[in-house]
Parts: C-alpha cells; structure tokens; sequence
C-alpha cells in the first residue's frame, strides 16, 4: 500500500505541469468571460503594475549605475570605455531588463496574487462565488492573468528606462565619459527591432508564466494556512527556474 | 464606493502611460530610428570587388559627415562583385560624377562604412548614376598576409613557402 502511495518526485511533477497546462486552457477559456469584468482587470493592473513601479525603478536606477561602473572599470582596461553606452544598453534591453524586472515581479506581485487568491480558497470565498452563480476563473484568476501580461512588458521598459539614466548618471557626471560619446555610440549600436523589441517580447512571455505559475499555485493549494505559506514558496521558486529557462530558449530563438 | 474605484482605474490609467512614455523613450534616445527616418533620397550604384564587412544601413560619408546609407548588397551573378545601392540625402545632391567610393573601417576594430571623395568634374551624379571609380575593403588578413612574405604584392599570400624566413 505504502508503495502505491507513494508519489514518485518525477510523477509529481509531470503532473502539476500538466496540471498547470490545462489550467492555462482554463483561463484561456475564461477570458471572454472575464471581459465582463474589465473593472477589475484594470484594478489588477493598477496592484500587480502600479504598485510594483517604486521597487522597479529603484532596482532599475541601481542596476544600471553598477553596471556602468563595472563596465567601465572593465573596458578601461582595454582602452574602450567609449563603447559603454552601447554596452549598457544593449546587456539591459537584451537580457538584464527583462529577466531582472521578471525576478522583481515574481517576488513582488506573483507572491500576493498566490497568497490572495490561496487565501480565498482556504476561506472557501471561491466555493462561494460559485454558488452565486460567478465564474472565479473568470472574476478571479483572469484579471490577474490578463494584468500580469499588460504589467510586465511595461515594468521592464521603465526599469530599461531608469537604468540608461543612472548608467548616464555614473559614467557621464561622475566617472566623466564624454556625454556626446555615450549617446552617440549607444544610438548607433542599438536597434529598436532586434535589442529593444525583442527585450518586450520576452518580458511579455515573463509576465504570462509568472501569472500563470502564481494563480495556478494559489488556485489549487491546500486550503490551510501551512498550504498558502507553501504555495507562496513554490510560486517565488517556480518562477525564478521558469523565468531563466524560458529567459535562454527565448533568446537563443529570437537571436 | 465609487471614488476608490475610480483612484484604481486613474491609477492604471497613469502607469499604462508611463509604461509607453518609458518605451518611447527607448525607441527614439537609445537607437537610432531617427536616422531610419530619411528624407528624400536618391540612389547611386557602386561595384566592389570585396565589401568585408559592410552591413545594410551602413552609414555614408563625405569628409566624415554622414550623407546617406547602404540600401541594399547584391552580389552580381554574371561578373561576381558585389553591387552596392548608395542611398544618399537629397540634401547632399551635389556631388561630382567622377567622386570615389571607398570602404572604409571606422577605427582598428570599428564598423565599416562608406566614403565618398568628391571628384572635381564640374557634372553632379544623378539618381540611378554607377560610382566607377571604386576602391574595396581593407583586409586585415592580406595586409597580414602581404607583410609575411616581404611586402610581395603580386604574389598571394597562399603560394608563400612555409619556411621562407621574410626577407
């Protein structure tokens, strides 16, 4: 009995990924329904987006000066501080906007979406509003899905945004670069197409994982305190591994 | 009731905005679409026999100043050198019809653009003119090549015997 019981660790996952594949099918299937809802998917936007706007452009602001203070160190060594502002721009937009904004965002808003919505379900709030004849699917888990797409990819340009300014912050006013030479050689070495749209495809995948993992997590935990503390956890871990796998499969297609 | 509600919605309202003021902000001071954007334009061909690394949207200069960009790169199926389409400012319309094209490295390393050196004929190129006078990239690998064997010019760099010390 014991050994029927127990659930091999590879089982478990395929079966909370296919599990998480179909409860994407789910939301898929309620976002027509939740259009009815449009109220409260802009309020989601305003808690996952809006809220989440100081931490992201404190990081952003913080990011960018310490990378134009390495870098510089680095590329003095070879005579090349000229190109930092290419360097910067491109390692931010690249890779760096995207992938940290989508940490930031996995701490910041994935975490509450798990822990609301696990906490509507261990107050039996979802069983209720079924009973009333509403759809949490599409009241709850859409809005927060449809909020975390909208909310990433904008995140990530503000956190791009505000890292340029303290990488010019750094390299122009204190380490003394000249200021035509960081924006000349930036805007000649950057494409908008392959660096900076490129950066927002990936934040947008970003966003839809990380508000799939979060409502998938808070959605079918165990409705007890210890549950959601769990669900939480597992939101905050899944999405960091998803984020950087998918971060390198992305980017070794969208080359 | 209503009012908290409406505080979410301007709230939403304002980071949507912010958002796309961020990314029109990237758009238009890091890259460079503002230099995409041309102006009137008119198209000069020229034939080289090695481009190296030329690139589309290549810049073209005269004196250093940029004019124009690379249009397009073709290779020549019936003489195999390369055409490149010149697409210069309408702006920069004067420019002799016995002016020079060149390939040329912006520093050791750089990217490589064109550059043009005025002629003096007193006739101006026209849209669809060829720039015959044309001079292909350096390349670092035969000026290496040509340094091996004693600065040789006429004999390539592969008929070199391997253990002829320079000379």
């Amino acid at each position: 009995m014991s050994t029927l019981r127990r659930p091999s660790m590879i089982g478990d996952s395929l079966a909370q990924l296919g599990s998480a594949g179909l409860f994407l099918f789910a939301i898929l299937a309620a976002l027509p329904g939740s259009l009815r809802h449009f109220r409260e998917t802009v309020r989601q936007i305003w808690f996952v987006g809006g809220m989440s706007l100081v931490i992201i452009m404190t990081c952003g602001l913080f990011v960018g000066m310490v990378l134009s203070l390495q870098l510089y160190y680095t590329l003095s060594i070879f005579g090349g501080t000229a190109a930092l502002g290419t360097v910067v721009a491109l390692s931010l937009f690249r890779e760096l906007g995207p992938v940290v904004t989508a940490l930031l965002f996995a701490g910041r808003a994935g975490t509450s979406i798990t822990a609301e919505i696990g906490l509507m379900r261990a107050t039996d709030q979802l069983s209720a509003m079924e009973m009333m004849a509403v759809d949490p699917m599409a009241y709850v888990v859409a809005p927060r899905f449809l909020a975390g797409i909208v909310a990433m990819p904008l995140l990530a340009c503000v956190f791009n945004a505000l890292g340029i300014l303290g990488a010019h912050l750094v390299g122009v006013t204190w380490l003394g670069l000249d200021n035509g030479t960081f924006w000349g050689n930036m805007t000649s070495s950057v494409d908008v197409w392959t660096d900076v749209i490129n950066g927002v495809w990936k934040s947008t995948a970003f966003g839809a994982v990380i508000a799939l993992i979060a409502t998938f997590q808070g959605y079918t935990t165990p409705p007890t305190s210890e549950g959601v503390a769990y669900a939480t956890t597992r939101t905050v871990v899944s999405s960091s591994i998803v984020v950087l796998a998918l971060d390198f499969v992305m980017t070794a297609f969208l080359m | 009731m209503t009012q908290p509600r409406r505080a979410f919605q301007v709230g939403s309202g304002l980071f949507i905005l912010l958002g796309f003021a961020a990314l029109a902000y990237l758009a238009t001071q890091t890259t460079s679409i503002a230099n995409y954007r041309q102006g009137d334009s008119y198209t000069l061909k020229a034939r080289f026999t090695n481009i190296g690394q030329l690139k589309l949207r290549a810049p073209i200069k005269v004196a250093g100043v940029r004019v124009g960009s690379v249009k397009s790169i073709e290779l020549d199926d019936k003489a195999l050198d390369a055409i490149v389409l010149l697409s210069i400012d309408k702006r920069f319309g004067e420019l002799p019809d016995d002016s020079a094209a060149a390939i040329f490295t912006s520093g050791l390393l750089g990217d490589q653009y064109v550059g043009i050196q005025p002629g003096g004929s007193p006739d101006m190129f026209k849209d669809g003119d060829e720039v015959v006078l044309t001079q292909s990239s350096m390349q670092l690998e035969d000026l290496i090549g040509k340094f091996l064997v004693g600065g040789d010019s006429t004999k390539p760099a592969a008929d070199a015997e391997p253990a002829s010390p320079p000379r």
